[in-house]
């Protein structure tokens, strides 16, 4: 069944609270982005036309700012993003082999989806956690600090 | 001379149980600044404070806080803004993430006093979106601040008004550069903007702006509490104040710490972060974020955490975020790392930006394989003199730097790698 993609009352008044805090109508987008990301789990398309029409902009600048800036999913995720560091300091402290480790125990590469659609990994710039490094993150969460195997096995494990 | 650190307590962060807490803060002081500057300061006042008291920009390029407020035209009854940088987004630098988390109210009564000092109408803070958990803590210390009248409209009677506002990026290096961030928070693809106009004279929205990071804004009630003269004695004279290093690498107990600048920086690995892991020697101090040029382990006697120091060294401060390498780092790998990031980040608008990180990353991923030649050597360095000075924001500068200064630094490493030119005979 196709979705069709609306925001509830609630969101639209959440919304004309995002606008009343910037003085033009392009500025609000980002908020709106994060809210139906929130919302939706991704950016999709027909997410990005919806933000289009709600804050009256054209389709076209939308896209350009989802396509823009890595956080914004414009195709579906997994349930779980794992993001894992590999920026200079988590480099130094292993985080290429926790990165390797959680690939393999997926069974899939980063910038992949496992089949059932739980799990994706995704290989991220600096989080600004470096002193506590090897790091990852998940689904924009919390921070798992300080990684080993037996505490990604913990983590992975426990969702 | 070094600073007596071994007796300083943290003022940013002090050890104060749940000081996040807008009862805990105000408990111990907060939001009295604000209350002094209202009652018997002028604007003019405090912008010539802050400008005595010297606190260079915590943000990486060590601008004179006070100045940069001096630069704002007078109020012609329109609005103007603050933009407060947490992107915080540089390899290395994991500082203001501890202000949102322990102190923020110390931030956000800085950025009221900022505010006052500029005529300014409404603060943004745009925050990395990576740090959601955060900016869930700041939106709160902020709706706490409103609360109590910290902010909004007349506050605390004064007849000055405030807004205060959190913004979220999405995952955008380039972003913490100061012209991208405007252009972000304006809802836009996050291009920096050719300088002059300086935001001061064409900001947000085109009106008047100014960006300070978040750590600058947190030093600003000290500053007011102290007067310019006390914090001018903290630390290294021509780069006062208190500092938060964030240290990682091959420590044995990495993190941020708070102290003076001008830090020995032997002693932050020695003793404040209990040595190298496993007893080794530092083979390399990246001082300031993966920006600054890296400093050989062997000579690090007497360097120091401030300016002056650092640039005889032939580094910079930069945010403060140090990375500490031991004797076994192999430092082709480290930079291809580095340059991969930068390659990465570069929005593209320019040539030499973007396609100079492509060649370097292209180039090392060759040295990296084997397939290195000598001359890829002085091709990186060509490269980077391409790249310096040519380009709308200073990414390109950031992507050049470590390249001319790892591989001129550590030419045995990259040596090693390579194989000689042979010029064959025709
Ligand atoms: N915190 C972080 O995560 C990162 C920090 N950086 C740091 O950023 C630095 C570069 O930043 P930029 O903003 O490009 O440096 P900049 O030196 O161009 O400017 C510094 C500040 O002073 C102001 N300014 C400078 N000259 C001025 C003038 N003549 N009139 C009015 N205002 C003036 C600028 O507007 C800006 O706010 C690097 O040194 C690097 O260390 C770089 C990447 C990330
Ligand atoms: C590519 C690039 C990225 C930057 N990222 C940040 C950042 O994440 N946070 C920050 O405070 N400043 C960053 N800066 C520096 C800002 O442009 C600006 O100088 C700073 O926010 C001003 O505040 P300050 O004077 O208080 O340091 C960056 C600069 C460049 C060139
Ligand atoms: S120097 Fe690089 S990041 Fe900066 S504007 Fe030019 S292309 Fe973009
Ligand atoms: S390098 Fe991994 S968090 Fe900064």
């Amino acid at each position: 069944m196709e979705m069709t993609y609306e925001f509830s009352k609630e969101e639209l008044a959440e919304i004309e609270k995002i606008k009343a805090k910037y003085p033009d109508k392009k500025s609000p987008v980002m908020p709106v982005l994060w809210l139906a990301q929130e919302k939706f789990g991704h950016v999709e398309p027909e997410v990005q036309h919806l933000v289009a029409k709600t804050l009256d902009l054209p389709a076209a600048h939308v896209y350009g700012v989802v396509s823009f800036y890595t956080q914004y999913y414009g195709k579906k995720m997994g349930k779980y993003v794992i993001d894992v560091c590999t920026t200079t300091s988590c480099q130094l402290c292993g985080g290429y082999d926790i990165l390797h480790y959680i690939e393999d125990k997926l069974g899939i590469k980063a910038g992949e989806t496992t089949e059932d659609g739980l799990f994706s990994i995704q290989m991220v710039e600096c989080l600004g956690a470096c002193g506590y490094a090897p790091m990852m993150q998940i689904s924009n969460g919390v921070y798992c600090n300080h990684l080993t195997k037996e505490k990604v096995d913990a983590i992975i494990d426990g969702l | 001379m070094a600073v007596d650190w071994k007796n300083y307590k943290p003022i940013l962060i002090p050890r104060i149980p749940n000081l996040h807490k807008i009862e805990v803060y105000e408990k111990n002081g907060g939001y009295e600044q604000l209350k002094k500057t209202l009652k018997s300061l002028t604007p003019e006042k405090v912008v010539n404070e802050v400008k005595a008291a010297n606190i260079r920009g915590r943000g990486g390029a060590g601008f004179n806080a006070g100045l940069k407020w001096s630069f704002m035209p007078k109020p012609d009854g329109g609005p103007r803004y603050i933009a407060a940088n947490g992107d915080e987004s540089e390899p290395g630098t994991f500082k203001d993430r501890k202000i949102f988390e322990y102190n923020p109210h110390l931030f956000i009564e800085g950025s009221i006093i900022a505010g006052f000092a500029m005529d300014i109408t409404a603060v943004y803070v745009y925050i990395r979106g990576e740090y959601k958990s955060w900016i869930d803590m700041m939106q709160k210390a902020i709706d706490d601040a409103y609360a109590k009248g910290y902010l909004g409209k007349n506050i605390l009677g004064s007849g000055f008004d405030l807004d205060m506002y959190v913004h979220s990026g999405a995952g955008a290096y380039i972003c913490g550069e100061e012209s991208s961030l405007m252009e972000s928070l304006e809802g836009k693809r996050g291009y920096p903007r050719v300088k002059p106009p300086f935001p001061a004279q064409k900001g947000l929205w085109g009106r008047p702006t100014t960006i300070n990071n978040i750590e600058t804004l947190a030093n600003v009630p000290l500053v007011i509490k102290n007067g310019a003269e006390w914090y001018t004695s903290i630390g290294a004279p021509t780069h006062p104040g208190p500092v938060l290093y964030g240290i990682s690498g091959h420590v044995n107990r990495p993190g941020v710490y708070e102290y003076p600048t001008g830090m020995p920086i032997m002693d932050l690995i020695n003793d404040v972060c209990g040595g190298m892991r496993g007893g080794k020697k530092v083979k390399a101090v990246i001082p300031g974020g993966s920006s600054t040029p890296p400093l050989r382990g062997d000579q690090l006697d007497g360097v120091c955490m401030d300016a002056d120091s650092l640039r005889t060294a032939g580094s910079m401060m930069g945010t403060a975020g140090m990375i500490i390498m031991d004797e076994d780092t192999d430092m082709v790998e480290v930079l291809w790392r580095i340059s991969h990031f930068y390659h990465h980040e570069s929005c593209g608008q320019c040539t030499p930006c973007r396609d100079g990180t492509g060649f370097l990353e292209k180039t090392l991923i060759k040295i990296r394989n084997g397939e290195g030649e000598m001359r890829d050597l002085d091709l990186l360095l060509d490269l980077c003199t391409q790249m310096e000075g040519r380009t709308i924001c200073a990414l390109a500068d950031a992507a050049a730097w470590p390249v001319r200064y790892t591989v001129t630094r550590f030419r045995e490493d990259f040596e090693k790698r390579v194989k000689n030119t042979v010029f064959a005979l025709a």
